[in-house]
């Protein structure tokens, strides 16, 4: 067997194969960015167990497949993807194994709103976007940002100007079609002061081979901003997911985010949220996983300044031999005083070879705080089946019932109904098929 | 009520049964004919929870001998699902909790398989809500309740009602009715009496677990058991009721003993 780090090397130049054929972006800064991530790949390697960061998540497997970029982009007709709109979102940038598709989607450019590709973005509003794109993720030790980074040209571009509500939801649509790629999916998001915008960021398949896919999402909220970001992973079952999300929310600021997880063999999603004074957030998530999926969910809510409040309920379903992981950091800082956290880890297995790994962390530095966690692991509750048998339905009935309920409080909380619908749908189906 | 043409609806034949080792039944005999409303008293710990639930098929519990025939059929090849299609109802002494449930959901759901079952039509949502508003009305319980969880947040009495609301929509041949009045306040006691009484007929039976002859007013027993250590050891009618109201257990227990030393 060789070495670790050579298999590192020799993957990661690999997968960078691609990227000295981009266009030279006519922003320096940019182009600068770009020379750095490139730098930093060269410095870093792939994480194995060893990290403590990835330590119950083996992506060794993902590092024996030959993914490479994009070289060709089909051609999608809407009727191919209906079924993945959003009733109440017509507003949609739809990128094709990462590569926007302007003929699919029908964006903003209207009293100063853009919701737009990057590239089209670029003229109107590169001096807004320069302080955050490449700012917020920390691309600099995390392999995975830092690889998207270096392929970053396009994105899809969300800029809300002060005082002004977004209403209608926005839907991000990435989907892949091709097996083998690798995409990079990249999306920036600014709400200035006192603006409010919801937002679908949602990844689909239209195939079931193995494909990755790289994404980075950057939003930032500024003084008494509200965000609503929906995020939903449904790739193909053999799809490898990796994806890191920076939140940043300045003062009075307020951010609602519901992920869910249903697709990929093996997922992994990073979501970093820094608060300054007053601000409020929401992080909830739900991973629904069975096969031999694995699902990793790390967070990690950053109480800088005081007066914040940080809710979350993170729960994961877990069948077959599937794998969750849920590592959920709550930092509060020294100056974070009065800061109000929550943060609740509820884990259902539903077979003997389920597996879960879930670590509440808090790292407390600050002495008037209100901070709570918890995390429970069970099974379904024998009585409770027992109730439900003994009013008529099957055993299997009773089981699916009690799990769909137990995902659907999450689900529940997505504001958008007709994608609520259709996810509790998937929920239905998802446990209908697992027992 | 006693009618001259009833139906044999549910023979228990000394029935055992054992929960973690344990022995809770000890040879256990009843008979119910459909039409017939029966009382179980006894003390605490006697067994009568033990058999409402054997009853019902809960898995906690071995049986370790005796039978149990339900219409003709023995009721130990059934699953706990199939004994509520086949029409065994039980009003569980603490109804559970189910957070995430809608209690609307649970109950059109349960009511539309039940219905599947035997042979009849589902309800739509909306005539559903008809029907069961309807029913809810017989109980006096406000709407309000389809929109909660199942049973969360609902008080004792509140637990109990939800549990005859089943009962109602349910429609079943033998109901047992474990406890259905603890914790129920005086007007409620009267209110699902009330509904239990409209519900009985010459077709079903009703088995009633209580500690109190209070209940026996209102729902007028023709039989009334005395259970003690996994067994009935007497049955009398419902005049049985007021002189254990008046001298307890003991005696019970004390004839019995002496009768079975005759016996020997
Ligand atoms: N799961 C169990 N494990 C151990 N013992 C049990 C279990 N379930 C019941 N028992 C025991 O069986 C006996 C009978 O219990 P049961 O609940 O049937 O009594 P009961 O007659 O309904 O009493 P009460 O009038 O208090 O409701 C009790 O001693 C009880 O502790
Ligand atoms: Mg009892």
């Amino acid at each position: 067997m060789s070495a670790p780090g050579t298999i590192n090397a020799g993957y990661l130049e690999s997968l960078l194969a691609g990227q000295p054929h981009l266009p030279v972006s006519p922003l320096a800064w940019l182009n600068a960015l770009r020379a750095e991530a490139v730098e930093r790949v060269g410095a870093l390697t792939v994480p194995t167990l060893r990290d403590e960061e990835w330590r119950f998540t083996d992506i060794s497997l993902l590092t024996k497949m030959p993914f490479h970029p994009v070289r060709t982009t089909i051609s999608l007709q809407a009727a191919d993807i209906g079924r993945f709109y959003i009733e109440e979102a017509a507003t949609r940038l739809v990128f094709v194994d990462g590569v926007y598709a302007p003929q699919l989607s029908s964006g903003i450019t209207d009293s100063g709103v853009a919701v737009i590709n990057l590239e089209a973005g670029f003229g109107a509003h590169a001096a807004v976007i320069e302080p955050y794109l490449g700012r917020l993720t920390e691309f600099r030790d995390n392999v995975f940002a830092a690889l998207n980074t270096a392929f970053l040209h396009d994105a899809a571009l969300i800029v809300v100007p002060r005082d002004i509500s977004v209403a209608v939801p926005v839907h991000l649509l990435f989907i892949a079609t091709q097996k083998d790629v690798v995409s990079y999916p990249r999306c920036l998001l600014l709400a200035e002061s006192g603006s409010a915008v919801t937002v679908i960021e949602d990844y689909v398949s239209l195939q079931e081979d193995a494909y990755f896919t790289n994404a980075v999402t950057e939003i930032a909220l500024v003084d008494n901003a509200r965000v609503n970001h929906i995020r939903v992973q449904r790739e193909g079952a053999k799809a490898f997911h990796i994806a890191n999300c920076a939140v940043s929310l300045a003062r009075a600021s307020n951010y609602q985010s519901v992920s869910v997880a249903f697709g990929a063999r093996i997922s992994r999603y990073n979501l970093n949220v820094q608060l300054a004074e007053e601000a409020e957030c929401a992080v909830d998530g739900l991973a629904l996983i069975s096969g031999r999926q694995l699902a990793d969910t790390h967070t990690c809510i950053d109480h800088a300044k005081p007066h914040a409040v940080s809710h979350q309920m993170h729960k994961c379903i877990v069948g077959g031999s599937a794998h969750a992981v849920f590592n959920g950091k709550i930092k509060v800082r020294q100056d974070a005083q009065r800061t109000d956290s929550r943060q609740s880890s509820r884990n259902l297995l539903l077979t003997s070879k389920a597996h879960v790994d879930t670590k509440p962390q808090l790292e407390i530095f600050a002495d008037d705080v209100k901070c709570t966690h918890g995390a429970t692991i069970g099974q379904l509750d024998n009585e409770e089946v027992f109730y439900l048998q003994s009013r008529g339905l099957s055993e299997t009935a009773a089981r699916n019932m009690l799990t769909y309920a137990f995902g659907a409080e999450i689900i529940e909380r997505i504001p958008i109904s007709s994608l609520k619908c259709q996810l509790e749908q998937t929920v239905l189906e998802q446990t209908t098929t697992q027992s | 009520m006693i009618y001259q043409d009833s139906r044999l609806l549910l023979e228990v034949r000394g029935l055992c049964a054992t929960v973690n080792g344990t022995e809770i039944l000890k040879g256990l005999d009843l008979t119910v004919r459909s039409g017939e409303v029966h009382a179980i008293m006894g003390p605490n710990g006697s067994g009568k929870s033990t058999f409402s639930k054997i009853l019902a098929g809960h898995s906690a519990y071995e049986v370790t001998g005796g039978t149990v025939m339900f219409e003709g059929q023995n009721l130990f090849d059934l699953a706990p699902e199939e004994r509520a299609r086949a029409g065994v109802f039980l009003a569980f002494q603490y109804p559970i909790e189910i957070p995430g449930v809608g209690n609307s959901q649970f109950l059109r759901l349960t009511y539309n398989t039940v219905q599947t079952h035997r042979g009849k039509e589902e309800l739509d949502p909306l005539e559903f809500d008809d029907f069961v508003r309807e029913k809810m009305k017989l109980l006096e319980m406000s709407p309000d309740f389809l929109e909660r969880s199942v049973n969360e947040g609902f008080s004792g009495g509140e637990k109990k009602r939800n549990e005859i609301l089943q009962m109602a929509m349910l429609d079943p041949r033998l109901a047992i009715l474990d406890e259905t009045d603890s914790g129920l306040d005086i007007d409620a006691l009267r209110i699902v009496a009330n509904g239990v009484n409209q519900l009985a007929n010459k077709d079903n039976a009703i088995v009633m677990v209580t500690h109190y002859q209070r209940l026996l007013n209102y729902i007028v027993p023709d039989y009334v058991h005395v259970m003690e250590a996994g067994r009935i050891i007497k049955t009398g009618g419902k005049e049985l009721a007021f002189e254990l109201e008046t001298r307890g257990y003991d005696w019970v227990g004390v004839e019995h003993k002496a009768a079975t030393r005759a016996a020997v």
